[in-house]
Parts: C-alpha cells; structure tokens; sequence
C-alpha cells in the first residue's frame, strides 16, 4: 500500500505477527518519517526482530497492515553474528551483492569499483575493498555490511542489534557512523537491548514488549514506570552527563554468598 | 634414453581406442562440472546432501533399469523429485537437512537395493551404476554430461551475484529482492542433473567425493568466491583426466583412481598451503 504523506516511510497500522498461533507482535502502531532515527527496544522475546522483519517484508503480518512509501529502498545491516566469516569474499564481493546485473558477464566494472571504493572510503574502510572479511577488526566488519546497505543507495538503514556482540570499542564506532550518517540526512531504524550504550543516545525509542510500552525520547521513555512495564522488574534510573542510565534493580542474587557487596 | 621414448609413446596408446577417448573425455567433463556444482555444495555444508542424492538416484536408476525405462528420465525425475522433497523437509527446521537426507535419500537406495535382489536380471547395469563405468560410455552419455555442463554454467555465469547471495546472506538477500527459494531450488535441480549424467560414469559410492574434494581444495587455495569458482572444476577436471590415465596403465578402476588424485591434490595443498590455509578449512565442520 501507498502513503499518502511524502515524508512517510513506513507506516504500521494495528500489525500484529505470530508464530503458529501465539502472537509475538501485538496491535502495533507507529509511523518513521524520512530523517528521523528510531530505535526498537525490549527484553528478550519482545518481539523487536520480528517486527523489524515484517518492516522490511520478510514476514506478513497476520492483522494490520504496513504502509510504505512508493518505491522505498531499505539497506538492512544483519547481526554480525549471523554472518559466516570463513565464507570466501572480500570487502568488494561483498559489497557488489546489493548491485542487481544487467549485464551478461559477472565481472565487476571499472565504474562498479569506482562507486564502490567511493562508499567504502567514506565509511573510512578505503583500500581494504580487495581483503577478506575475516582480515578486518570489529569495527572495520560492521562497517562493511552497512557500506553494502549504503550502496544499494536506499531511503532508509534499517539494522538488526548493530551493537550484539561486539566490544565497547566497535561500539562506539557503530554509534559514530550512525551519527553521522543520519546528520547527513539518512533515516535509521534500529532494533536493540542495550539500553545504555545505544538506545539512550537515539533520538526516538520504540519501546516494545509485544505491545508497544512507549514511544518518544529517552528522556520521555526511559523512566523507571516505563522500564518497569517493558522488563517486568523494577529498574533505576540516574542522570550521567545530562543523558538517563538505565540500572538493573532487582536483587543481586550473588550478595552475601562470596561475603561481597551488592554491586 | 630409448626406454623413456617407449614410455612416452606408451602414454599415448590408450588414446588408439576410441572407447577411452570418449571416456577420457566424459571423465573431464564430468569432473569440472562436478568441481562447479561442488562450490556452492561445500559453501552452503551440502556436501551429505550430494552424498545422500547420488543414493536417492540409486533408487531410480534400479527402477528404470527393472522397468526397461530411459535411464535418465527416470533416474532424473527420480532424482529432482528427492531433491525438492530434501529442501521441503529441511525448511521446516523442526527436523535438520542431515536427518531430511537421511529420510529420503537411504528409503530411495533401500528401494533400489530391493529391486535389485527381486528382479536381478538388470544386476549388471545397476552394478555399473553403482561403482561406475568409465570405459562404457555411450554417445548418449556424452551429449547428457555436455549439455548440462553447458547449463549449469551458463546459469551460474547469469545469475552469479544472485547465487553468491543468498549463499553467503540469504536473510539480506531476500530483503534485497532476491528470490533465495527460486536460487536454492535451481542449485538443487543442477545438482540433481550433476549427479545424475555423472553417476554412471563414476559411480553412486564416489560421486560425493568428487563433489567435496576440488571444491575443498579450491577453498584452501583461496579466499575470493570468484576464483573458487574457475579453480575447483579446475581441479576437478584435471583429477578426472589424470586418474583415467593413470587407471588405465596400472589396470584398476577409473572412478577409484579419479577420486585418488583428487584426494591427492587436497593432501598435497593442505600441508602445503600452512596454517592460513588449515584455518579456512576449519570452517567446514562437516568435512
């Protein structure tokens, strides 16, 4: 279906997703506008990456529908996880993937290599495009698969936990060139659990536990009434250098075992 | 001097038969297809899958012998029907790829094996089906090997970024528009028909490994998709081509010999290539 609005990209209207006959993602509405930076997040089982893939098509919902914009082009980013590094493929194979052919040989073109080389030099990975993706650090891997979103030039980033499983360092990183690239006018959806070291840094949270909780700024969301409703237990929140940190409340089951204190 | 000249000379007295060119010439053929088809079969941890369907076709090459049918219509039905029916059954996760082969592929051998005790006058054709017979080879052999040779490569040539895809990626690859169903069944359907113009040639017990090997020792060589592609059917082809020789001067069987340089070939590249290369290959648990 088609949005009316330009500056829609992509509309939920009452979606809900089950596996079987269990729903995981109930009665959801929000709306992503172009430029804005959302993120998606919940405990475990929350239903967050199955929401993702019903945004990016790869499930129907089974009520509700979502509404797209005309010709919206998406660039998913999947969990570094997820990828086999042992696979056979250099940074440039890798990134010609998202090129569709319209040619009969498969040889990548002078003018293919160009634009290629051009991404990768401005997500700073520029004379790497001929090593293996094993051969790259945390940072350097991560990167690469959001250049080959990138160069499928599309009207949104959309990324799956871009943060799960890597170090504090490759964190950083992540959140920099994310940044970054939205200042430059590209609109994020994220989905993620780490709500300190990402989600409070976004500019909108989507606070999902197979309802959406809440759905506005860390500031607004990240209150313990909220976090409470998200994670089923109670949380604290404090201020650190004017941006809300999240603190696991519940009682420490390691207090008095090994004569320590609660941490 | 003089006895080196015999021995030269020597080498080229098979190529006086026209029954071992036509089989050298298979046998080249065969390999190098065997090689490509091994790439994405060794990629994507396929390789029991090769295994499993060179047994699946067993059991219609033994129907179609019984019931005095085209070998490779029947055999080949036999066989694309198991394969989709493989990759039906593993994409409901519920059971594992392995135990979906297992299912299907041993009840389709136990099938032939049964037909084979019950109606044992069509032994000799299924004896050759299952140890294969390289020097046996018929004109329609010949034309059956080339033409899928010729389109599994130009499929592959066509729809490379595709294929490389959703092997490597499939999740992304479908968001990217990639039809990942339509590419996992054409690779099944290519390995079907591998299998099946391949099978009388070098045998149900061995095919597998001419599956695995080149695309295994290929993997060792290098790091890039691309080449993996032209460096397996190389090895393949090239081990297919030297093992026939080499059966034929030393009388044993031309599948067991093809298999052996192969295996020699990946022996001799894993302890050549180092750490670097044990490495790669430590990403195939499988093997």
């Amino acid at each position: 279906m088609k949005v009316a609005e330009k500056d829609v990209l992509v509309h939920c209207h009452h979606v809900t997703c089950s596996y079987g006959d269990s729903a995981v993602v109930s009665d959801v509405n929000f709306t992503l506008r172009r430029g804005e930076f959302a993120g998606i997040v919940g405990p475990s089982g929350s239903g967050k990456t199955t929401l993702l893939k019903a945004v990016l098509g790869s499930i129907m919902p089974v009520h509700g529908n979502i509404d797209m914009l005309k010709g919206l082009r998406m660039g998913y980013v999947p969990q570094v996880e997820s990828v086999d590094w042992n696979f056979p493929v250099t940074v440039l194979e890798v990134m010609m993937m998202t090129r569709s052919e319209k040619k009969w040989w498969p040889r990548i073109t002078t003018a293919e290599r160009a634009a290629a080389e051009d991404v990768l030099e401005r997500l700073g990975l520029g004379g790497l495009s001929g090593r293996h993706i094993r051969e790259l650090s945390g940072g350097q891997q991560q990167r690469v698969f959001v250049a080959r979103a990138l160069f499928h030039s599309p009207d949104i980033l959309v990324l799956d936990e871009p943060t799960s499983g890597v170090d504090v360092r490759t964190r950083h990183e992540v959140l920099h060139l994310l940044a970054d690239l939205h200042d430059a006018g590209m609109s994020v959806l994220l989905t993620t659990h780490d709500l300190n070291g990402l989600a409070a840094h976004l500019p909108r949270l989507i606070c999902l536990n197979k309802e959406i909780v809440a759905d506005g700024s860390p500031r607004e969301v990240l209150v313990p009434e909220v976090l409470e409703k998200l994670y089923g237990a109670p949380m604290h929140v404090l201020e650190h250098g004017g941006m809300p940190v999240v603190l696991d409340h519940s009682e420490n089951p390691m207090v008095g075992r090994f004569g320590g204190k609660a941490v | 001097m003089g006895s080196s000249l015999v021995y030269a000379l020597s080498l080229g007295e098979p190529y006086g038969f026209q029954f071992f060119r036509n089989g050298a010439f298979v046998a080249l053929i065969a390999g190098g297809l065997c090689g490509l088809l091994g790439v994405f079969v060794v990629l994507r941890g396929m390789s029991y899958i090769g295994h499993g369907l060179s047994h699946a076709v067993f059991g219609g090459a033994a129907a179609s012998a019984v019931m005095n049918f085209n070998y490779f219509i029947g055999a080949g039905i036999w066989g694309v029907v198991s394969g989709v029916l493989i990759g039906r059954i593993a994409r409901r996760r519920i059971i594992g790829a392995d135990a979906a082969i297992g299912v299907v592929t041993t009840a389709s051998f136990a099938l032939g094996l049964a037909l084979l005790n019950r109606y044992g006058q069509a032994k000799r054709s299924i004896e050759a089906v299952l140890f294969g017979s390289v020097l046996g080879v018929k004109n329609s052999d010949i034309i059956a090997v080339l033409v899928v040779a010729v389109l599994a490569t130009v499929v592959i040539v066509l729809g490379y970024r595709k294929f490389l895809f959703s092997t490597f990626d499939p999740e992304v690859a479908e968001v990217s528009g990639v039809k990942v169903s339509l590419m996992e069944a054409a690779l099944m359907i290519m390995l079907s028909l591998t299998i099946l113009v391949t099978m009388r040639v070098i045998g149900t017990l061995l095919i597998s490994a001419l599956l695995v090997i080149p695309a295994a020792t290929a993997r060792l060589l290098t790091n890039r998709f691309s080449r993996m592609l032209w460096i397996s059917p190389l090895i393949g082809a090239a081990s297919a081509f030297l093992g026939m020789n080499v059966a034929y001067h030393t009388n044993t069987s031309a599948s067991a010999m093809i298999i052996l340089m192969a295996a020699a070939t990946f022996t001799c590249v894993y302890f050549g290539s180092g750490v670097r290369g044990r490495r790669r290959m430590a990403s195939f648990g499988h093997l």
